[in-house]
């Protein structure tokens, strides 16, 4: 992905010619045509132009790391989320992987930092499906609230990225109780809020730093309450019913302006050929000393670029992992059915506080659910939230995970797994621990499209890592050791990292993190 | 059915009563038989029997005879504390916070700054779905605390039983209450010094008040700084034995708020308090009590970036009394037992964490007779699965007056309804 141009600024490096764009990130190849458009058409800047493709060169991005030194933790209980357990076991990371994971023995790689896993648990960096952390930073102000572009109820064209402060006080306490990725999404005021973005939980200069390498591409979407509280003196949705027919029009339209560009895009490949054939006759007349230059039309004209409808074309084409804010079952059926319709994939819902009503048919359309241990009730549409929702849903063979949507509950991830794996035991449901670890690890690395690289302790995956004090389902436990992308980012008693913020802060001076 | 108390732990013919009893009012005898039994957050005895009889604990300790005809409970492996006491909660008052019409917690949304007479057991929904959910949590009391302006208005003090009314708060007025810091500042004009001066000056008048009570009913008084309701309701607060519990944030606020009460003699108590450990031994020293929630460390406000992860700790160790709740979240109510856990993962002793939750707060209301397991005390006793501070505990008896509570709520039944 090219994150360091905005879509404006690239067009005007192409516009300006040759000279000038060797400074873009990925130049054209030198047979390219001089002409107008490179011939990947939609958005030059996407994440993936060419669908959800995972390609060797992603995973790479991922799982190296020249800044990584090695780190051995030995001796403690390792919990996996792969079902494997090992007891007084042995991890290895080098070079920002994993490279082996078990009980041992293994020899400590020359310059490794060791870690005395003796009493503690390891278990792979959680994983947050749902974020705002970056886009609505500490401190609250309307200076730090970039999460809602709320003028319009579709602005696909959004992305958090753009928003994204890495300097966000927020992030390093998030670290501190274990995460190492998230999804930073937009607000739940638009119904189609913007592109998500995949982190990892580090504080960052530029959001270049800290963008997951090579993570798919994610879009927000939100029904229900929300929406239509902000645009219902706004023109509108009013509704639900209005709010569906938006959805439904807004899929039209991207259907039609992805129809337009293919056809621009056939009739410019019929041109180029075109064009070429009458070279070749210019060039035959001319070695035949002929005068005479066959005639060639115009160039077909590009349709209008509009960057919210190339996210959304790209939606319908399957290239954007869909993420969707939802609570009410009837909702959740609809929304199902509408991507139905338009022919694209959800990828999980998020809150979703009804999916225990209509499990079955989410996890026959393979779509996850991102769902909290016990928020209720705050609305209307979350007033039939269950605490044994996540357990439903899994013990139904259904993927779920617990997400936070708070920079509170981000902090403490593991926590709110225990609690709901507690609810379901509690209720008769079988649920293993494994499972409930996976709530925050394995699954939501599978809703944000990077399991093939993180969510799990095995050899080769990236070295996200967790040194917890004690079980990490007890309210009492700490994480002593936070390694992302195998670099040892966190201990406890070294402090958090401070951002840029907290400089001088007298707490911070203090040992803000407590002992 | 799974929301009633297992089976296992209450006698069969018992459970059939409860079954049956659509609104127990009735305590019966209990005994609570062979479980670990903090009679106080720093007191356990283990292997003991709580003896419960018309709603009061007569008797707690090793040994002790279960009279007869008493519904036996076993408590083998089980712990027993005093049920949980939310401090500051807007249970009753907020049943769905985004619609108006079942948020009754935040009367100060009008011009008006002070409501110091507004009651909030004249809005309390007793029948909230939120209640049941959280007395199966182990809550068994709440303080239905009023929200925003100056001068919020008075809480009151509920139990969370079933059957219970508007009419049976243990303690209404439980406290006044005020903000003080930005939201204040909202409502006073924009500059947190501006609402101190409003307080200040709304205590004098309210003396003035008092002293001139005649000449006010015949008009003959200036014009005072709040309605005759506000400045009656504050007599209470001026003469020290009504709490003004002041929320407030920042170490500044703080310290204006103890100036204020050492001035005026007031029982003061803070709320919020994020940089409260900041003025720990001050605190300390007047012997105002924080309530708090141990999680909130995150610099989000710019009047108070001082914040810690051991906030709670360190107020305890200075010997602050530390009540632990969730700042108005109805629907969370029974994460207070989590907000424990946490503080005491950030190094607050186990002991004063249980405190935070049932001595602290009837302390600081003034309600003597519940939050310990003592001999004399209104019986309202949870029995535990394990560490009622651990995640994986639940509470599995809920005794609130003396009897057994329902466990069904809302949810148990849709989880009923959609297994």
């Amino acid at each position: 992905m090219l994150r360091s141009a905005p879509g404006a600024l690239l067009v005007v490096l192409v516009a300006c010619g040759s000279q000038v764009r060797s400074t873009a990130t990925s130049p054209p190849p030198p047979d390219a045509p001089k002409l107008d458009l490179p011939e990947s058409w939609i958005d030059p800047e996407d994440d993936l132009p060419h669908g959800i493709t995972r390609t060797p060169a992603d995973r790479r991005a991922a799982l190296d790391n020249p800044a990584a030194t090695p780190i051995v933790v030995r001796g403690a209980t390792i919990l996996t989320a792969t079902g494997a357990k090992y007891a007084g076991g042995v991890i290895v990371l080098e070079g920002g992987h994993i490279t082996y994971v078990g009980k041992g023995p293994v020899e400590t790689p020359a310059g490794a930092t060791v870690i005395d896993g003796q009493g503690k648990f390891v278990t792979p960096g959680i994983i947050d499906a749902h974020s705002h952390l970056g886009v609505y930073a500490a401190p609250g102000a309307g200076a730090t609230s970039d999460g809602n572009e709320m003028v319009a109820p579709v602005t696909a064209q959004a992305r958090a990225e753009y928003g994204y402060w890495p300097q966000d006080p927020q992030i390093p306490r998030a670290m501190a109780g274990g995460v190492t990725t998230a999804l930073i999404l937009p607000g739940s005021a638009n119904l189609i809020g913007g592109r998500g973005f995949t982190v990892q939980m580090k504080p960052g200069v530029t959001s270049d730093d800290v963008a997951f390498p090579g993570a798919p591409p994610t879009i927000k979407m939100a029904c229900g309450e929300n929406p239509k509280r902000v645009y219902g003196a706004k023109g509108g949705p009013q509704t639900r019913m209005a709010e569906y027919a938006a959805f439904r029009a807004a899929f039209a339209d991207a259907a039609a302006y992805d129809a337009k560009w293919r056809g621009y895009q056939r009739a410019r490949t019929a041109w180029l050929a075109k064009r070429a054939r009458a070279a070749e006759l210019d060039a035959a007349a001319a070695a035949a000393g002929k005068p005479g230059r066959v005639k060639v039309e115009a160039a077909p004209e590009p349709p209008a670029r509009d960057l919210g409808k190339d996210t959304l074309a790209a939606v319908l084409r399957g290239e954007v992992l869909v993420q969707i804010h939802c609570y009410r079952a009837d909702e959740l059926a609809k929304m199902v059915d509408i991507a139905d319709e338009y022919g694209f994939q959800i990828r999980s819902f998020h809150h979703a506080l009804e999916a225990y009503k209509v499990r079955e048919r989410l996890i026959a359309h393979g779509i996850a659910i991102n769902t909290w241990a016990d928020w209720w009730g705050f609305k209307l549409e979350a007033f039939d939230g269950i605490p044994e929702n996540a357990g439903l849903y899994t013990e139904s063979g259904g993927r779920a995970t617990i997400h936070s949507d708070s920079a509170i509950g981000i902090q403490r991830l593991n926590q709110e797994a225990a609690k709901a794996l507690a609810s379901a035991r509690a209720a008769g449901l079988v649920i293993t621990d494994d499972q409930a670890l996976r709530w925050i690890t394995a699954n939501p690395a599978w809703v944000l499209g990077i399991d093939d690289v993180t969510g799990t302790l095995e050899v080769g995956k990236r070295a996200d890592v967790v040194v917890w004090s004690g079980d990490p389902f007890s309210v009492y436990s700490k994480a002593e050791d936070v390694v992302v992308g195998g670099e040892l980012l966190y201990q406890r008693g070294a402090g958090r990292p401070e951002t840029d913020y907290e400089l001088g802060n007298s707490a911070g001076d203090r040992g803000a993190e407590g002992k | 059915m799974r929301g009633a108390a297992p089976l296992g732990l209450v006698t069969v013919a018992v459970a059939a009563t409860l079954a049956v009893a659509p609104r127990p009012a009735r305590a019966d005898t209990i005994a609570i038989v062979g479980a670990t039994v903090y009679t106080r957050p720093d007191r356990k005895l283990d292997d003991a029997t709580v003896v419960i009889v018309d709603g009061k604990i007569t008797a707690v300790g090793a040994g002790v005879a279960v009279p007869a005809g008493a519904t036996r409970i076993d408590g083998t492996g089980k712990i027993v504390t005093a049920g949980l006491i939310e401090a500051d909660s807007s249970l009753g008052l907020v049943t769905v916070d985004a619609e108006p019409s079942a948020n009754d917690g935040a009367p100060a949304l009008d011009a008006d700054k002070v409501h110091a007479a507004f009651r909030v057991v004249d809005a309390y929904d007793a029948d909230a779905l939120t209640i049941p959910v959280a007395r199966a949590g182990g809550v068994t009391s709440a303080v239905a605390v009023p929200r925003g302006a100056l001068v919020a208005g008075q809480s009151a003090w509920f139990t969370l039983a079933d059957g219970v009314t508007a009419d049976d708060a243990v303690a209404a007025p439980a406290a006044m209450h005020a903000s003080l810091g930005n939201a204040a500042s909202d409502a006073s004009g924009g500059s947190r010094g501006r609402a101190i001066e409003m307080l200040r000056a709304l205590l004098d008048d309210a003396a003035t008040y008092a002293r001139t009570r005649s000449a006010y009913d015949r008009n003959q008084s200036r014009e005072l700084a709040a309605d005759r309701l506000d400045l009656e309701a504050l007599q209470p607060v001026l003469r020290g034995r009504l709490p003004l519990v002041v929320a407030a944030e920042s170490e500044g606020d703080i310290r204006a708020a103890l100036r204020l009460a050492k001035q005026r003699k007031l029982r003061l108590a803070i709320s919020g308090g994020t940089e409260a450990w900041k003025v720990a031994d001050e605190l300390a020293r007047a012997g105002v009590a924080v309530i708090l929630d141990p999680t909130d460390n995150l610099p989000r406000r710019l009047e108070a970036p001082d914040v810690r992860d051991d906030n709670a700790a360190v107020l305890a160790a200075a010997g602050v009394p530390v009540a632990i709740a969730t700042m108005g979240d109805p629907d969370a109510a029974r994460t207070i037992r989590q907000l424990a856990g946490n503080a005491v993962a950030d190094g607050m002793p186990w002991a004063q964490a249980l405190a935070a939750l049932t001595t602290v707060p009837a302390a600081l209301y003034g309600v003597k007779d519940r939050g310990t397991v003592e001999k004399g005390q209104v019986a309202d006793v949870v029995v535990w699965s394990g560490d009622p501070l651990e995640l994986s505990s639940r509470a599995e008896v809920v005794i609130i007056g003396g009897v057994v509570q329902s466990l069904v709520t809302h949810q148990t039944e849709l989880f009923d309804r959609y297994r």
